[in-house]
């Protein structure tokens, strides 16, 4: 049984539609890749499964249950096992890196104050921060700043992650640093549902892959099948255009 | 004029009329700071009506949105007139300086509650939704992360906003509160130049916002700046 099922959600901004009828699964332990052009609604899925957004229509349903985002406690139950971990970071400005850790799982669950930060130096090792822990946001670069933000999320111990286009704020030099701490995350069997345009990544880390376009799924299946072999015609053309954009180098 | 300016001098700054000053200056201050200390909470909890991501619930928005708008766009002198004959009208008969007092609160709270709202929406919409999928409470989000980083756009504008509202306290002279401005009245009506007893008027007004602003500049470079370690 799927560990996070969406059926059928629907979506706007105002009076734009942004999801329309959007169904996907992700199983325990498993890394689902979430690709599609721009504006095709894949953030929107992340914002509408952890409550940011507000569903107009359909379910979602973590580990059996279907969440009533209206209902407060339903909503924190829902907050309290899955996690997100965003494109622009959103790190609190106001505070260190260790600080950002630590906050969450001090207020919101409660825990021993020097149990979290030991915790929260240990993962900020992990992440190779371990000599900028007292540094505060604006004196990390992007991709320090997305790897405090990864440690922030996984302080929170969550059962399934979500990561919103994590390395498309980065520079190119930065991508691959945050690329492979989520790898290690993967490895480790993490539940991961990935917003990425990194398509060799995600070939190489993603179970399933679902393609979005227009706030439709179009098409779902393993990498190879969605990335190689797309059946819709709309899936085919993403995936020549992307391929052509990848790095080649120069003929003279 | 300088000569019978310095003649009157000795007998302007006799002990009765420096205690009588100092009287004065004291009410002065005692407005500011109760209308002010009280007002600027009160204008506190109004902004929080105002921001749906902490309360929401329609009509205390509006009713917020009513009371400031109303109270800022009147003049003074018209809210200190209402505030008593309201007061009056109601069957309660306030002292002047309850009634000087209850206006500069209400006109605080007003102004503050705008400088606050303007600051809790300078900080990007990105780190209440951070804070608020980390199951932070409302009160945490706001208390943790959005308030002390709309400190440094909310204190600038408050303490320029506070030396106002002192001067401002010079309009409870119209209803016979003896503060600073209706003080140098007296002594001008006691046959004291009008030169030398608004003068004096002018020069203590003058050092007291002086010191006002010291005193708010140093707070401020604690309250904003501490964020370098």
């Amino acid at each position: 049984m799927s560990f996070l099922s969406i059926t059928e959600i629907d979506a706007s901004y105002g009076a734009v539609p942004v999801l329309r009828g959007v169904s996907l699964q992700v199983a325990r332990g498993q890394v689902v890749g979430l690709i599609g052009p721009s504006g095709s609604g894949k953030s929107s899925v992340l914002r509408a499964i952890t409550g940011l957004l507000r569903l107009t229509a359909g379910e979602v349903a973590l580990d059996g249950s279907a969440v009533d985002y209206a209902n407060p406690a339903s909503l924190r139950a829902l907050r309290d096992r899955v996690a997100i971990v965003f494109q622009q970071y959103n790190l609190f400005q106001n505070m260190t890196a260790l600080a950002n850790v630590t906050l969450a799982p001090i207020l919101a669950k409660r825990r021993d104050h020097r149990e979290v930060e030991a915790e929260a130096m240990a993962l900020l090792e992990k992440v190779g921060l371990a000599d900028h822990m007292r540094h505060y946001p604006r004196e990390l670069s992007g991709g320090q700043q997305q790897r405090v933000a990864m440690a922030r999320a996984l302080a929170l111990k969550p059962e399934l992650l979500l990561l919103d286009e994590v390395t498309s704020a980065l520079d190119p030099e930065l991508v691959n640093e945050v690329l492979d701490t989520i790898g290690l995350l993967a490895a480790d069997g993490m539940t991961m549902l990935i917003v990425s345009h990194e398509m060799a990544f995600i070939r190489e880390v993603a179970d399933q892959v679902v393609f979005m376009d227009e706030g439709r799924v179009v098409e779902t299946g393993p990498p190879q099948h969605v990335l190689d072999h797309p059946c819709s015609e709309r899936a085919q053309r993403f995936a020549a255009k992307i391929l052509r954009r990848q790095w080649r180098p120069k003929t003279p | 004029m300088l000569h019978s300016l310095l003649s009157e001098l000795p007998r302007f700054f006799g002990p009765y009329n420096l205690l009588f000053l100092a009287q004065a200056i004291g009410v002065t201050i005692a407005l500011t700071i109760v209308g002010c200390g009280i007002g600027y909470n009160f204008g506190f909890a109004l902004a929080l009506l105002r921001v749906q991501r902490i309360i929401d619930i329609p009509p205390l928005r509006w009713s917020a949105i009513g009371f400031v708008e109303l109270v800022r766009r009147l003049p003074f002198l018209v809210l200190l007139f209402l505030v008593m004959f309201g007061f009056q009208a109601g069957g309660y008969t306030l002292t002047g300086m309850a009634v000087a007092c209850i206006t500069i609160i209400l006109r605080a709270a007003a102004i503050a509650s705008e400088t606050v709202r303007a600051g809790l929406e300078s900080v990007h919409p990105n780190q209440w939704d951070a804070a608020a999928t980390m199951n932070l409470s409302r009160l945490d989000q706001l208390r943790h992360v959005v308030l002390p980083q709309a400190w440094r756009v909310i204190l600038p504008p408050a303490m320029i906003q506070f030396i106002q509202l002192l001067k401002a306290t010079s309009i409870a002279s119209q209803i016979s509160v003896i503060e600073l401005t209706y003080a140098g009245k007296i002594m001008n009506q006691k046959g004291f130049s009008a030169t030398l007893s608004y003068g004096t008027v002018l020069i203590l007004y003058y050092v007291l916002c002086l010191a006002v602003e010291r005193v708010v500049r140093r707070m401020e470079k604690r309250l904003v700046l501490p964020q370098h370690h």
